[in-house]
């Protein structure tokens, strides 16, 4: 017993000096951010003028048309994106499941795919298919959601596979038929909700992937958040910088709550581990 | 078929633009058949920024994996489920996608020339030289990459740290074994291949990254994407892009190999840790 005792306290100690140190380094410049925007006027004091400004939606309006546009559309890319990203993925992974396993490793290839790919690749390629997107629907940013589907492919994937591993898909599925409701029925009504975790995951890394995005939108000079942010650091730095810190502690709050609802919240965050499916296995 | 819009979507958005690429890379200005793209990817420029790339990816990965993987293991000493487990787990993962933008004005408020660790050491009497180091591709570069490669690596590696059961701990203390001899012996083995994979990620995940470098540099492009980006935007010299489209396969090339030992090393991961 004593053995065990001292490697605890051994490790408690390694804990403290590792978390710590690593810690710190994750904090100075996240505070450097912070210390920058409370900067007073001419660089002497502290004031909170900077943060004042972004709580004030009138004087973004007016001001920063940049910020509001980039903002709007990365929301709007946000939410379309996890639309589509939902349409496509769930019921070509159920359908394969159920009736095309033959289909499981294409569809698992095509998915991971993009990862081999870098997304200033996939800019080059993609000229001449947005060449036509723009031809046939216009110039706007939102339409790039397009290529964010194919960017979180990878992640969505893994997080809805794991989730489909979970439940018994053949058997939900032949009781909802039996009983006789339609292919698009037993799709909302036993598939989605009982998939609810991983296709929260998977819309969260999606949102995540959108708001952080800015490879493709400044190679084809369209406006989302990260642009906007860009650009306003060029002429309004101390905005821009909390506007940029605003959006990482946003995103950590949501993640943080969620570490306390979702059971396969890690591994699905995570596209290169399968424990979901062991984890499924053993309750 | 139920299956149809799922393939119809993949080969327009992801098919076709690597065929663009790949197809892109052999063609001329006047669209016939040349491997000069491919030759012209000997300049001196293209050479030393394919270098750099590789280099930059290559010590970030090792550093973030080293630091990543010591912070992996010392959060599982702490009780599963805790508050510290939670929190630096969902900090990493918002920190593992807090490239770009964001990062590189975090670094300039740190350690720019007016960032406030900058003012702080030198009220104190030490210098961190002239700004400049920080827009460097072997200096600041290597520091702001590193800060997205150990959050990434610590939600990649800890589950195979997980993986580790006390009961092997226990067996090598049953049996005499010093915590030296488990790590060498036990611990070690198990984990390297998966230590490996992960550093590879890594690898990639670095080589890829290009808003975090678009952001810092503004001159010259002393990596790969950023010399990619420049043949896309420039209008200069025509057939520049087929040149960049050239590059681009050069660079899903590397990756493509990174990534064939990742999946080789996990199928012998996965065996350990009974997936």
């Amino acid at each position: 017993m004593s053995l065990q005792a001292a490697r605890r306290r051994k490790q408690a100690i390694l804990r403290w000096v590792v978390v710590g140190l690593v810690l710190t380094f994750f904090a100075l410049p996240l505070f450097g951010m912070l210390e920058f925007t409370t900067r007073g006027a001419g660089g002497s004091g502290r004031s909170l003028d900077t943060w004042a400004k972004l709580v004030d939606f009138g004087t973004i309006d007016a001001n920063y048309p940049d910020l509001k546009e980039g903002l709007i559309a990365s929301a709007g890319l946000a939410v379309l994106t996890v639309v589509i990203m939902l349409v496509l993925l769930v019921p070509t992974m159920t359908w394969v499941r159920l009736r095309l396993p033959g289909l499981r490793r294409t569809v698992e290839f095509i998915c991971l795919l993009p990862l081999t790919i870098p997304a200033i690749v996939l800019v080059v390629g993609l000229t001449p298919v947005y060449a036509w997107v723009t031809y046939l629907l216009s110039e706007d940013t939102i339409w790039l959601c397009f290529a964010y589907v194919v960017l979180v492919l990878p992640y969505a994937y893994r997080a809805l596979d794991a989730g489909l591993g979970a439940i018994d898909v053949k058997t939900l599925s032949e009781a909802g038929r039996s009983l006789g409701a339609s292919w698009f029925r037993i799709m909302i009504r036993i598939i989605l909700p009982n998939l609810r975790t991983a296709v929260l995951s998977a819309s969260f890394l999606a949102v995540a992937l959108v708001l952080g995005e800015f490879t493709i939108a400044n190679l084809y000079s369209r406006v989302n958040l990260q642009v906007a942010i860009f650009r306003l650091g060029k002429s309004d730095a101390q905005v821009s910088v909390a506007v940029a810190l605003a959006a990482l502690a946003f995103a950590f709050a949501v993640l943080f709550a969620l570490s306390f609802v979702g059971v396969t919240r890690r591994e699905a965050r995570s596209p290169f581990t399968r424990r979901g499916r062991r984890r499924a296995k053993e309750s | 078929m139920g299956v149809l819009p799922f393939f119809a979507y993949t080969t327009i958005f992801l098919l076709i633009p690597t065929l663009v690429v790949a197809i892109g890379a052999f063609l001329g200005a006047d669209n016939t058949f040349t491997t000069s793209n491919v030759r012209a990817l000997s300049q001196p420029a293209i050479v030393s920024s394919l270098e750099h790339s590789v280099i930059l990816s290559a010590v970030t990965s090792v550093v973030g994996a080293v630091v990543g993987g010591l912070l992996a293991y010392a959060v599982t000493t702490a009780r599963e489920g805790g508050t510290l487990r939670r929190l630096v787990t969902s900090l990493c993962g918002v920190l593992a996608q807090f490239g770009g933008v964001t990062l590189a004005f975090a670094f300039i408020a740190t350690v720019g020339l007016q960032g406030f660790l900058t003012l702080r050491l030198q009220s104190i009497g030490i210098d961190l030289g002239n700004s400049t180091w920080l827009f460097e591709w072997n200096k600041g570069l290597m520091l702001v990459y590193t800060y997205f490669q150990i959050p990434l690596m610590l939600i990649v590696f800890l589950p195979a740290v997980e993986g580790l059961r006390p009961q092997w701990r226990e067996a090598a203390e049953t049996l005499g074994g010093s915590a030296w001899d488990y790590w060498r012996r036990v611990g070690g083995p198990i984990l390297a291949p998966s230590f490996i994979g992960a550093t590879l990620l890594l690898f990639t995940n670095a080589f890829s990254a290009y808003a975090t470098a678009a952001a810092l540099v503004s001159q010259g492009s002393p990596i790969l994407p950023l010399n990619i980006a420049g043949t896309f935007s420039s209008e200069v010299i025509l057939g520049q892009e087929n040149i960049g489209k050239a590059m681009a396969l050069a660079m899903v090339a590397v990756v493509a190999v990174v990534m064939t030992l990742y999946a080789l090393l996990e199928r012998r991961t996965s065996k350990w840790l009974g997936r």
